[in-house]
């Protein structure tokens, strides 16, 4: 309970006042299209030059939390998820916001965060000496079954039929190899300077999801001259609590596994989003809502991203090893003032790192205040003219994609992967799960790749892939995840084949 | 009408000049933008935002400099845009990291050699070090390099990628003990190298000095030997590699600096190499990046010259056998 005795720092006026501004400020960065939280975190860090350790920190954390939770605003208003974790936002909370139902899908999003983020950071107050033991043990072969676990999803996701889910989202992994090899050094399917470095994540999630959306858009509007505007109701605050606790079980699934993804170093948020929407429609009885605007969908992908924040400090904090791209520059912030993270932090530096951790804490409940309260008056962008909203999300995914690199390079990737998406959307393919077999293509033929490299110094590639109880426990998982789908999507074949199912219709 | 032609042709002449001289009076009337191939938040970025933060003081530039992140493949898509892309006016510079362009440019696929780029100043080296877990049976080089012996091509070693510092040591270590490793290139840079090393997934590593003290101090692991010609300040009790019977010279530390490209006027150079060490030496400069841990190493554009010129020499003699 050390903590507690470090809250006053966070009441200080100035304190007060960057904690406010991180969080107000993190919102905005994180609303907006291409800026990640990474982005938005390094950017700020010139700030802190100027401010004491504690001030600059507070500064970090609070636009930490809160860019993280901002990226599901354009997630569910216009279908641009921000960053990958907020890929799995978007499938069921851009449906809601379409039927009127941004403000909900809204209020849902940001509680869910705010209860996910406040347990994911109280995880970090209260076990990081034994979490961090822990995050040690996920060595490059364990990594490698998590993704594969991973791709196993991706025949489940979003999508009508199950070859088709399969098979978009091997155009993702196949787009994922695209680029030069870092491990291996070879140079793969690199046929213009634009594809150099790969496929870059944020230009191609703004490409995918925001595309599609706006050619349709532009469609839909040469066909009716008559402008269709959606009712957009006020949501009350207390319904949507009311709402959040009566989803309890998509919230849990969302804080525990964001809270165990967060803490392993190298594979991070990008998958934790969208693991948990998958669990979370696995064990709800309402598994066809997914999909079409469920909040049970919007509750267990943000619980899960936020959740994730807290646990992904404990590897920086203690072991000084940044388990996220966002935590490698936090170190940054940290060492710009003379602070090693190590084992001793809490005892050499309790005051800047407590009151660093307290400041994120209320961050999270700061952000759901400020995210409740502006909720209503942005979900009524589902009222302007369908022409207009069109042409305003084409206008920031062009700017989104363009900021990450400044590069135009994004841009035209951007524009090639929207239109390839838009035309296989027409054949009923899904975005999600070729974004997922884009970030995890990587992950798991880079590890493979790491791995096979020490196996071969050791005893040999069985040995180290298929050892160990960590291992089996994750190949068990991995067997365990396809044989589900593979059932369920069978249960369905045969349901609609039998004539009960014809009769009910 | 002899002299009027004379007349004008001589006014003429000295509007060109005077604009030539006036151009690099005036430079710069704008901002600067610094590329960086690495993403925000890494050490290069880090450290360029840190060394560029005084520009704009009326003795150093005068205009402030911005950062620009070009990332991927290892650095490579940064460099090709700016030997390509980016306009010789210096207006953009690009921060070099030596050796990984050189020995990129060696081993080929890439737009860029030494030779498309002017050198302006270089701001830091951070030499590349042995590390082991702190629980390693290893002490000391020696016990390491007898055990790559009796065990060839057994000894896991991480390192950031292939043809960056870390891979330059690993390689000279070998030449020089006559042993093979098993160099184990992280994906995710020096950081998953780092842990890689201190949850004992492979045997040693090779990591930048900067961030091996910070894992030292942290009781995180050994630091066996620094691949530099002399010890360094951070660790004045790790001998150097070449103390500890290795022939290996500096050609894998880390050096950081900025560069332009091929083409710019030579007042601009002229202008900026004699600015932008001042700019590096700035005490609110040097303050910030000892709070870093990170290593200063302030070098002239001459210094850089000849520096570059010896690294092309080590690297293509060390990298023609692979």
């Amino acid at each position: 309970m050390e903590f507690l005795g470090y809250f006053g720092g966070v009441f200080e006026p100035i304190a007060l006042m960057l904690l406010f501004a991180g969080t107000v400020g993190g919102l905005i960065l994180g609303a907006t299209p291409g800026l990640s939280p990474t982005m938005a975190v390094a950017l700020l860090i010139p700030f802190t030059f100027h401010l004491s350790p504690t001030q600059g920190l507070i500064l970090l954390g609070a636009a930490y939390t809160s860019t993280v939770a901002g990226g599901a605003v354009s997630a569910i208003l216009l279908k641009i998820p921000g960053a990958p974790a907020n890929i799995a936002t978007a499938l069921d909370g851009n449906e809601m916001a379409k039927r009127g139902e941004g403000a909900r899908a809204l209020h849902l999003s940001f509680l869910a965060s705010g209860v996910g983020g406040v347990i994911g950071v109280l995880l970090l107050i209260f076990l990081t000496p034994v979490l961090a033991q822990w995050a040690l043990k996920f060595g490059p072969s364990h990594l490698f079954w998590i993704a594969i676990l991973g791709v196993t999803v991706i025949g489940s996701l979003d999508s009508k039929s199950f070859v088709k889910g399969l098979l978009s989202g091997c155009i993702g992994l196949w787009l994922s190899t695209i680029g030069t090899d870092d491990i291996m050094g070879a140079d793969r399917f690199i046929f213009v300077d634009a594809l150099s470095g790969g496929i870059t994540i944020i230009p191609a999630l703004i490409g995918l999801f925001a595309i599609p959306q706006v050619l349709d858009m532009f469609a839909k509007g040469r066909v009716s001259a008559v402008i269709d505007t959606v009712d957009v109701p006020r949501y009350k605050f207390l319904d949507s609590f009311k709402e959040l606790i009566r989803s309890f079980r998509a919230l849990s699934i969302g804080t525990v596994i964001g809270s165990i993804i967060g803490l392993i170093p190298g594979v991070g948020g990008q998958i934790a989003g969208l693991v948990a929407y998958d669990q979370a429609r696995n064990f709800s009885p309402q598994k066809d809502k997914f999909g079409t605007g469920h909040s049970e969908g919007v509750i267990a992908a943000e619980s899960a991203n936020n959740a994730m924040v807290g646990p992904s400090l404990v590897p920086l904090l203690t072991l000084s090893i940044p388990g996220s791209p966002t935590a490698a520059v936090l170190l940054g912030g940290l060492l710009i003032h003379g602070i090693f993270p190590g084992s001793d932090i809490f005892d050499k530096h309790p005051e800047v790192v407590w009151t660093f951790i307290n400041s994120m804490l209320l961050g999270q409940i700061l952000m759901v205040i400020f995210g409740i309260y502006t909720a209503a008056w942005a979900a009524r962008i589902a009222k302007a003219p369908i022409p207009i909203l069109a042409a305003g999300v084409l206008v920031l995914a062009l700017f989104g994609s363009y900021s990450v690199g400044q590069s135009m390079g994004d841009v035209q990737i951007m524009l090639v992967l929207g239109i390839g998406m838009y035309i296989l959307e027409k054949f009923g393919f899904s975005a999600a799960p070729l974004v997922l077999g884009l970030i995890l293509g990587p992950i798991a033929g880079d590890y493979f790749n790491n791995g096979s490299m020490i196996a071969a110094a050791q005893d040999g590639p069985w040995v180290y892939f298929f050892t160990g109880p960590l291992n089996i426990v994750l190949i068990v998982m991995v067997v365990a995840s396809i044989a589900y789908s593979f059932w369920t999507n069978m249960l369905r074949a045969s349901f609609a084949k039998s004539p009960l199912e014809g009769a009910s219709k | 009408m002899k002299t009027l032609l004379k007349t004008a042709l001589l006014s003429a002449a000295a509007i060109t000049v005077s604009a030539t001289l006036a151009f690099a009076a005036d430079f710069p009337d704008r901002p600067i933008g610094v590329a960086v191939s690495y993403g925000a938040g890494g050490a290069t970025d880090f450290q360029a935002r840190i060394v560029t933060m005084v520009a704009g003081n009326e003795d150093i530039l005068g205009q402030p400099i911005y950062i620009l992140n070009k990332p991927g493949a290892g650095g490579r898509k940064g460099w090709n845009w700016f030997a390509t892309e980016a306009e010789a006016d210096g207006y953009t510079m690009s921060a070099y990291n030596i050796p990984h362009f050189i020995a990129q440019s060696i081993k080929g696929g890439v737009k860029y050699s030494a030779a498309s780029f002017e050198p302006i100043a270089n701001w830091g080296a951070d030499p590349a070090v042995v590390v082991v877990g702190k629980d390693s049976k290893f002490n000391t080089m020696q016990d390491l390099i007898e055990y790559a012996k009796a065990n060839p091509g057994k000894t896991t070693t991480s390192g950031a990628g292939l043809f960056v510092g870390h891979h330059i040591a690993a390689l000279q270590i070998e030449k020089a003990c006559a042993c093979k490793l098993a160099y184990i290139p992280t994906k995710g840079g020096g950081a998953a190298a780092m842990k890689a090393v201190i949850a004992g997934e492979v045997l040693a590593g090779v990591n930048n000095l900067s961030d091996a003290f910070r894992a030292r101090e942290a009781g995180n692991v050994k630091i066996l030997g620094v691949a530099d010609l002399e010890r360094n300040e951070f660790m004045k009790d790790v001998p150097t590699l070449k103390e500890a019977g290795l022939e290996v010279d500096n050609s894998s530390v880390n050096f950081r600096g900025l560069m332009v490209k091929k083409g710019t006027p030579q007042a601009v150079i002229d202008k900026l190499a004699a600015q932008v060490p001042l700019m590096f030496a700035h005490a609110r400069v040097a303050k910030r990046m000892k709070a870093g841990g990170s290593p200063m190493k302030i070098m002239s554009r001459d210094e850089v010259k000849a520096m570059w010129a010896a690294r092309e020499a080590t690297l293509k003699d060390l990298l023609a056998g692979l």
